[in-house]
């Protein structure tokens, strides 16, 4: 099991502005009637991207008032899923898969970069705040390994020098391509495609 | 080797794009009407008869598995959830499947709902996969547009809806009981079964519960005919499935071949071979994180398909084959995994809960030699008390990785980790051991 942590820094209210209040009204309507518990999970998202990818308490009491259901409830939703920031992360939020299939194919050189370039430790922002990176599970993109997560794009078949220029880019607030870095197409063998090969002609 | 027009899956590389139109002209959506007109039995019965066991790791025969659903629909309606939430280390053959092929998995959930009755179907979808998302959004959105899916789905008269429902980066929801503990809008902890989804599963209502790729290879089958899909592969294990090779190859990729291929082909073959050649391989893993590894002298000549797996103490899971050469640390490898289980238990269940914990620990130690050697034994112990003990097959899934470890590399790490323990003449040493019981075993040295 993890731990997670909230933040020490709340802010006292919150809201979703109108346009989310839409898309949280409409995101009810996918579960049956009496079942709008469901909708917590995505409502959670929908907190996360308006407070700059993160969840403040606030917010959980505000979507516990919105579901009719009790704030424990999705206090525990909050804590209990990775995927939801409890504490302020940076605009770009570099998120380095560093299980198995990935370590074994150098991820932990580019945690060293991260260290060296973003900071020291984890879940810390960049002295110029815009920045933070963390380790986490198997993304599932394996056969793309080493990969990292940046906000919502995957990055993927990296070598050390080219993740060291995203994340210089990043740090410089420019938002690099996502995609594989060594120009492959998707998931095929690189070099040694030997099947479907009428429709890569085609 | 497969050939090409045995594939099921012609866009797996997007060569060719994955909008409706493609999709129409690789023949999905061609005669849905016709295949849904020969009635329920008729698409359960084929299933059966194709022998399809189901992707996603356990490998049930689906056709039984749908023939669970109550045959008419009582006070309760019937829900169908496709599980989208691929997150085991080393698979990432669903991913392509929601990119490139979304329309082969819209069709089958038509043709799955109509099956068992079902109006509405939800898509667990990880919540990493937002980019794959949108992308099935889209294609879930044309075939509204078209009328393929909606009030009257493809002019069937069966009225389906599908939604996409994001988890948030947790791996145990991708049991099924604990995605349906989710999609409620709770923690991901796995409920007990019996009594089993297929009966009391979404809001306690009968609920069918399928990977992406086998509810995407139905269409195919029923199209094809039952017949063409078992003549594939071996008895038992037929059809086709793609494996994701990944790890120390040259070419790791996803690649769709028939069950029952050797397992040295498919790297050899497709992968391109193992970093620094077949002599520098040290083990594999089959069937992504949670199955016992292989030896090199196994995986020469064993054949991928479940039951030839399972008689080599490993199975086939997920097919993410992920291979591990000699320039790699074994035990650091598999303390890793350990690791990955540590995060993700639930928390539910004890064993699983600390066990996970206590195996990364000791496996870390023993991958730094810091371990004693009775510590070999006691962590075979240690996975024994979790395996089986569990609501959920987790703790299974987090044991036998450790297990496989220990059956093939026991010398190794009985040689890393050879210092005797502080403690000589105490037989049994219990787990938790209390500083005053050692000092007093010292004393009496």
């Amino acid at each position: 099991m993890s731990i997670k942590k909230v933040s020490k820094d709340q802010p006292d209210k919150f809201k979703f502005n109108n346009q989310n209040l839409n898309l949280a009204n409409k995101i009810i309507l996918n579960y049956p009637s009496g079942k709008k518990k469901s909708a917590v999970m995505a409502l959670l998202y929908i907190a996360q991207k308006q407070n700059d990818n993160w969840i403040p308490l606030a917010a959980m009491k505000y979507i516990a008032k919105f579901l009719d259901i009790s704030y424990i409830n999705v206090y525990e939703v909050a804590t209990f899923y990775s995927m939801y920031n409890l504490k302020p992360v940076g605009k770009y939020y570099v998120q380095i898969c560093t299980t198995t299939p990935c370590m074994i194919r150098g991820a932990y050189k580019l945690v060293d970069i991260c260290k060296k370039n973003i900071s020291e430790k984890e879940n810390e922002l960049s002295s110029n705040k815009n920045c933070s990176w963390t380790e986490v599970e198997c993304l599932g993109a394996c056969i793309s390994a080493p990969m990292a997560q940046i906000n919502d794009d995957y990055y993927e078949d990296l070598n050390m020098k080219q993740f060291e220029n995203i994340i210089k880019d990043i740090l410089k607030d420019k938002k690099p391509k996502p995609g594989s870095y060594r120009g492959r197409l998707n998931s095929e063998p690189e070099k040694n495609r030997k099947t479907l090969l009428e429709n890569k002609n085609a | 080797m497969l050939e090409d027009k045995d594939r099921i899956f012609k866009n797996l590389y997007n060569d060719l794009g994955s909008s409706l139109d493609s999709a129409k002209s690789r023949g999905d959506w061609l005669n849905t009407k016709e295949i849904c007109a020969k009635g329920r039995d008729w698409i359960i019965e084929e299933v059966k008869k194709s022998e399809l066991r189901g992707r996603g790791g356990a490998g049930f025969p689906t056709g039984l598995k749908w023939s669970f659903a109550p045959k008419e629909v009582g006070a309760k309606p019937h829900y169908l959830v496709i599980n989208a939430d691929e997150s085991e280390p080393g698979t990432c053959k669903d991913r392509d499947i929601l990119r490139f092929e979304p329309h082969k998995l819209i069709e089958g959930c038509l043709i799955a709902s109509y099956a068992v009755n079902a109006h509405k179907c939800y898509i667990y979808l990880r919540g990493e996969y937002y980019n794959e998302g949108i992308k099935l959004q889209n294609a879930i959105d044309e075939a509204y547009k078209k009328n393929l899916i909606g009030k009257d789905s493809s002019g069937t008269g069966w009225e389906l809806d599908i939604y996409l429902h994001y988890g948030a980066g947790a791996y145990i929801c991708g049991e099924e009981t604990a995605l349906l503990e989710s999609i409620e809008g709770n923690k991901g902890q796995p409920r007990l079964k019996p009594p089993f989804p297929a009966l009391v599963g979404l809001y306690g209502c009968p609920t069918i519960i399928n990977n992406v790729e086998t509810i995407a290879v139905i269409p195919t089958i029923l199209r094809k005919g039952s017949k063409w899909f078992a003549s594939l592969g071996k008895p038992k294990n037929t059809g086709t499935k793609i494996f994701c090779i990944s790890g120390n190859v040259n070419s790791p990729c996803n690649v769709e071949e028939e069950m029952g291929t050797k397992l040295k082909d498919l790297i050899e073959k497709h992968a391109g071979g193992v970093v620094g050649g077949w002599e520098n391989l040290q083990a594999v893993i089959p069937g992504g994180s949670s199955m016992p590894m292989l030896s090199k002298e196994i995986s020469e000549n064993i054949t991928m398909d479940f039951d030839s797996l399972v008689e080599n103490n490993s199975g086939l899971g997920t097919a993410g084959i992920i291979v591990i050469n000699k320039d790699q640390d074994i035990i650091k490898c598999m303390a890793r995994i350990a690791r990955f289980y540590k995060h993700e238990s639930c928390g539910q269940c004890t064993p699983c809960r600390e066990g996970s914990g206590w195996m990364w620990r000791i496996l870390e130690r023993m991958a730094k030699g810091e371990a004693s050697k009775d510590e070999v034994n006691m962590l075979a112990d240690v996975t024994k008390q979790i395996e089986g003990h569990t609501i959920c097959a987790f703790g299974e899934g987090s044991a036998w990785p450790v297990q496989g470890l220990l059956r093939h590399f026991k010398k190794e790490i009985i040689e890393r980790n050879n210092f005797d323990p502080l403690v000589k003449n105490s037989k049994n040493i219990p787990y938790l051991i209390d500083q005053h019981i050692l000092e007093e075993d010292v004393k009496k040295c």
